[in-house]
C-alpha cells in the first residue's frame, strides 16, 4: 500500500486545497505542517525547483503545485468523487477556470500586506477579477450548484478560498471587497462551499484565520514601516 | 468522441509558440483544421467572441465550441482524439511531471526569452541571459530523468512536454542571434536537450509548424519598431 504525505503550513489555502481534496476522495494521509522560516530537509527535496508547500508525497514520489497535486490525486483514485468532469469539453473548461484561478487570485493576498495606496490598487484588481467570475464563471452554475454539478469539484475547490479565507482578510484589512448585492451569484455559490458535506468540517476556524492574518497583518506592515524609516 | 465530419478550426498566428502547441497536436492526431489566422495588431470578432475573457489565440473551436489556453487545448486533442498516438503520458505522476514542467516554462523561463532581447541595459540582459541559462540546467535535468534514454520527453515519441517546451525553439534561436550568438543551448552544459531539440524539430508533426529562425527574425524587427516610440 503506497503510503500518502501532505507537507503544507496552517493556514495556506494551497495546503487546504490538498486537504480538502485528500478529504472528499476519503484518502488517509499523513500531515506533516512545515516551518517555512527554517524548511525541512524533506522539503528542499521534495520541491527543489520552487521550495514551497504544499507536496504531496505519495509511495515517495513528490508532486508540487497545489492544482497539479489536486489533477494527480483526481487521476489516482478516480473511483470516488471524481474532481473534474467526464467529458472533454467540460474537463477543458474546468481547467480553463482552474488556470484563471492559479493567474488571478495573487492580488487578493495584497490587500491584507498592504495600506493605503497599493491596498487601493490590490483591491481595484480584485473587484475587476471579481466581475470576470461573476460574469463568466459563477453566471454558468445552477441555484444550487457547484462547478461539479451537485457535489464539488476541483474548480470548487479551486476558488474555494474566496469564501472563508477571503472574509478573514477583509476583516482584518478593514475592506470590504465582495459586496453581496455586486456578486450574488459568487456569495451564494461561497455560502454553499462552506456549508457541503466533508468541506464544512474541515475548513479552518473562521476566528483562528481572522486571529491569524491580523497578526500577520502588523507584522508585514510594521515591517516596512521599519524599512522605509 | 471524435468523427470524420468534425468541423476543427483553430485561431492563431504563425509566430506564436502559444499556437504551435495545437498546431503539433492536431498534427499528430493526424486532424485536418482550418488555420484562421489573425491579422497583427487586430483582433478579430470571432477571437472576442470565442475568448471574451482573456481575448487570446491560440482558440480551438471544435464544432463550434471554443477551447481557451494553449496546454489545455492540447490535453483536449488528445482526449477527443483518443485513437490516435497519446500525447500526456499513461503514468498519473509522469503526468504530473509534465504538467509541472510546462507550467515551469510558460511562468518563469518563457518570458526570460522575451525579455532578454528588449533589456534596457547590459547588466539587465546579463542577468536575463543567466536566468536562461539557470533554466535550461534545470531542464536538461529533467530531460535526463523524463526521458530515461529514450529521444523525448514523452519517449519513443513526443509528447506533452516535448510540445510545451519544443514550441519555444523557434524563439529560442531567434533570441540567440539577437543576443549577439550567445548560445543558450549549449553542446556542453546541455548536450541532452541539443540533441533533443534537433529531433524534435525534424518530426514530421513539427517540421511545418516551427518557423525559422531567419522569418521569425524579420518579424522581431516589426515588432520592436512597432514598440519604439515615434521619432520626432
Amino acid at each position: 500500500m503506497a503510503d500518502v504525505k501532505l507537507l503544507g503550513t496552517w493556514p495556506s489555502p494551497f495546503s487546504y486545497r490538498v486537504i480538502l481534496a485528500l478529504k472528499l476522495k476519503g484518502i488517509d494521509y499523513e500531515y506533516i505542517e512545515q516551518d517555512l522560516s527554517n524548511k525541512s530537509p524533506l522539503l528542499l527535496q521534495s520541491n527543489p525547483v520552487y521550495k514551497k508547500i504544499p507536496v504531496l508525497i505519495h509511495g515517495g514520489n513528490p508532486i508540487s503545485e497545489s492544482m497539479t497535486i489536486l489533477q494527480y490525486i483526481d487521476e489516482s483514485w478516480p473511483e470516488t468523487h471524481p474532481l473534474l468532469p467526464a467529458d472533454p469539453y467540460g474537463r477543458a473548461v474546468a481547467r480553463f477556470w482552474i488556470k484563471f484561478a492559479e493567474e488571478k487570485l495573487s492580488s487578493a493576498s495584497m490587500i491584507f500586506r498592504t495600506s493605503g495606496e497599493e491596498q487601493g490598487k490590490a483591491v481595484r484588481e480584485t473587484v475587476e477579477v471579481m466581475e470576470i467570475l461573476e460574469e463568466h464563471a459563477f453566471g454558468s452554475l445552477k441555484e444550487k450548484g457547484f462547478f461539479g454539478g451537485e457535489k464539488v469539484n476541483m474548480v470548487d475547490l479551486a476558488y474555494g478560498v474566496m469564501g472563508r479565507w477571503f472574509d478573514a482578510i477583509e476583516e482584518c484589512s478593514g475592506v470590504k471587497v465582495i459586496d453581496p448585492l455586486k456578486f450574488p451569484l459568487f456569495c451564494g455559490w461561497a455560502e454553499r462551499f462552506n456549508e457541503a458535506p466533508v468541506i464544512r468540517d474541515n475548513l479552518p476556524g473562521r476566528k483562528e484565520l481572522v486571529d491569524f492574518y491580523k497578526r500577520r497583518r502588523e507584522m508585514m506592515l510594521a515591517a516596512a514601516a521599519a524599512a522605509s524609516n | 468522441m471524435a468523427a470524420n465530419n468534425d468541423d476543427v478550426k483553430l485561431i492563431g498566428a504563425w509566430p506564436s509558440p502559444y499556437v504551435m502547441r495545437p498546431r503539433i497536436a492536431l498534427n499528430l492526431k493526424s486532424v485536418e483544421y482550418e488555420f484562421l489566422q489573425e491579422q497583427f495588431g487586430s483582433k478579430s470578432e470571432l477571437l472576442l467572441k470565442s475568448n471574451p475573457v482573456h481575448k487570446k489565440i491560440p482558440v480551438l473551436l471544435h464544432n463550434g465550441k471554443p477551447i481557451c489556453e494553449s496546454s489545455i487545448i492540447v490535453e483536449y486533442i488528445d482526449e477527443v482524439w483518443s485513437s490516435g498516438p497519446s500525447i500526456l503520458p499513461a503514468d498519473a505522476h509522469d503526468r504530473a511531471l509534465a504538467r509541472f514542467w510546462a507550467a515551469y516554462l510558460d511562468e518563469k523561463w518563457f518570458p526570460n526569452v522575451r525579455a532578454a532581447p528588449r533589456a534596457a541595459t547590459e547588466e539587465a540582459k546579463s542577468a536575463a541571459v543567466s536566468q536562461l541559462k539557470e533554466g535550461l540546467a534545470l531542464l536538461e535535468g529533467a530531460y535526463g530523468e523524463i526521458s530515461r534514454g529514450k529521444d523525448f520527453f514523452g519517449g519513443e515519441r513526443i509528447g506533452f512536454l516535448d510540445i510545451a517546451f519544443g514550441s519555444m525553439l523557434g524563439w529560442l534561436r531567434a533570441v540567440q542571434v539577437m543576443l549577439g550568438g550567445v548560445k543558450l543551448l549549449d553542446e556542453e552544459k546541455t548536450p541532452g536537450l541539443v540533441k533533443w531539440a534537433d529531433k524534435f524539430s525534424a518530426d514530421p508533426a513539427v517540421k511545418d509548424v516551427l518557423p525559422e529562425t531567419e522569418k521569425l527574425l524579420e518579424f522581431a524587427k516589426i515588432l520592436m519598431a512597432k514598440a519604439k516610440p515615434a521619432a520626432s
